[in-house]
């Protein structure tokens, strides 16, 4: 019966949507053409002993303890590509070439996280011409 | 673009700036969406826009005699002139009370507040004395907020991202719609917390009512005390070694860390039976075809 089962794949390596873009493994995701699920996993928690110097730095400005919204932040994997999930754009953002990737996703969640805020903060945000041309007070 | 100052800007009307920002003339067709980071890019901690305030610069506003909108209009302003720690006197459980703060702040608030109390937040610190009513922290992006004494329903409704923190009990459908953050409660949950839960984590030292996660697509719920039921989906999971660290790590920070421990809590994750999308979709397009 349709809509009772989930069939989608587990995530078993860290290079898995870098070397195959599509990542279909079940028999059902084979079926309609499309990996079932995120491309990472989301519900892991960040290792704290991996943490990089501009991190800790932003959360001493910030006044917080840990890294706040960023635990959600994850390097994700579109078009078999490293990416990170902007919500502030509603879109990925893509990590470029000239950046080595580290061989765990832990590591790679730091990254994605430095870069991400980065680009937040950034003038070259799509936010902050939105902003300008849309703020209301 | 780079030619209209500000000043220009601000003397203009809305869809004059649209126009003069290239808005207008942006390529639609052919067009990439790719973006990708700039490596080299300039280490900056807050938003372009967000004043520069001081967390060492304090004021108080006695709110008595004040409606919401005076309130948060002063916060606002305060923020402009430096102010980076503002304390609430007398909120008397105003509704709606430190909405819409996007950038670093200390709030403090010596008292309870009503409806919808400091949502859409995205960086501040904000730490309540007394009570907080329904949706307390909805839509919340980032920041933290503490409050000392209980709340009511949806608790964190929405919430995107950052610590929303009770030191008491709270209300039925707690983080409904949760899409990121750490929902911390110190007390108990009512009924259907965890309502179509999509990611984020909430950690709760008390029990758990009726329903607990019921059609979560994914999060975690971590509980310390009895769950009345599972709702539709809901599964437990294995608490590893890292859950154990980051709970350890969360709750001590915020003074909950119970005597026993963090051994004893169970993990509830969603169990994927309702990850049904695209089920019908071969035949849709075989049809469409």
């Amino acid at each position: 019966m349709a809509g009772t089962q989930y069939r989608g794949s587990e995530i078993t390596d860290v290079d898995q949507f870098i070397n195959d873009a599509d990542g279909l493994a079940s028999e059902r995701e084979r079926e309609i053409g499309q990996h079932i699920g995120y491309r990472y996993d989301v519900n892991l928690v960040p290792d704290y002993d991996r943490i990089t110097p501009y991190l800790t730095k932003y959360m001493e400005v910030m006044g917080w303890d840990d890294l706040n919204w960023l635990e959600d932040i994850h390097m994700g994997y579109e078009e078999g590509i490293p990416a990170v999930f902007d919500r502030n754009n509603n879109g990925w953002v893509r990590i470029p070439d000239s950046i080595s990737l580290p061989d765990n996703q832990q590591d790679r969640d730091m990254i994605a996280r430095e870069l991400l805020l980065k680009y937040q903060m950034s003038d070259r945000h799509p936010l902050a011409t939105l902003r300008k041309a849309y703020m209301k007070f | 673009m780079a030619s209209v100052t500000d000043a220009e800007l601000k003397a203009m009307t809305q869809e004059e700036r649209v126009t003069a920002l290239g808005m207008r003339t942006e390529q639609l067709t052919g067009k990439s969406l790719y973006v990708e980071f700039d490596p080299d890019a300039e280490e900056r901690f807050t938003y372009p826009w967000a004043p520069q305030v001081d967390f060492n610069k304090r004021t108080e506003i006695d709110t008595d005699e004040m409606t919401t909108t005076e309130v948060n209009s002063k916060i606002r302003a305060l923020m402009e002139e430096g102010y980076g720690t503002i304390v609430l006197k007398n909120p008397r459980g105003k509704h709606s009370v430190g909405v819409g703060i996007l950038s670093r702040l200390n709030l403090i608030i010596e008292g309870s507040v009503g409806y919808f109390g400091v949502g859409l937040i995205d960086g501040p610190n904000v730490r309540v004395n007394g009570r907080v009513g329904w949706s307390c922290g909805e839509n919340m992006m980032s920041g933290t907020v503490v409050v000392e004494k209980n709340a009511g329903s949806t608790f964190g409704a929405a919430i995107r991202g950052g610590d929303l923190v009770c030191k008491g009990s709270v209300g039925s459908r707690t983080g409904i719609d949760q899409k990121g953050g750490t929902i911390l409660v110190g007390g108990d949950t009512g009924a259907l917390t965890g309502f179509m839960m999509q990611r984020g984590r909430m950690v709760f030292c008390g029990n758990a009512g009726k329903n607990l996660g019921d059609s979560m697509y994914d999060g975690t719920i971590f509980v310390g005390g009895e769950i009345q039921s599972l709702g539709v989906d809901a599964v437990e999971a294995e608490l590893t070694d890292l859950d154990k660290a980051w709970l350890t790590r969360k709750l001590t920070q915020y003074g909950l860390m119970p005597e026993q421990g963090v051994d004893h809590f169970t993990k509830i994750v969603a169990g994927r039976q309702l990850w049904n999308y695209d089920n019908l979709e071969p035949h849709e397009k075989k049809i469409v075809l």
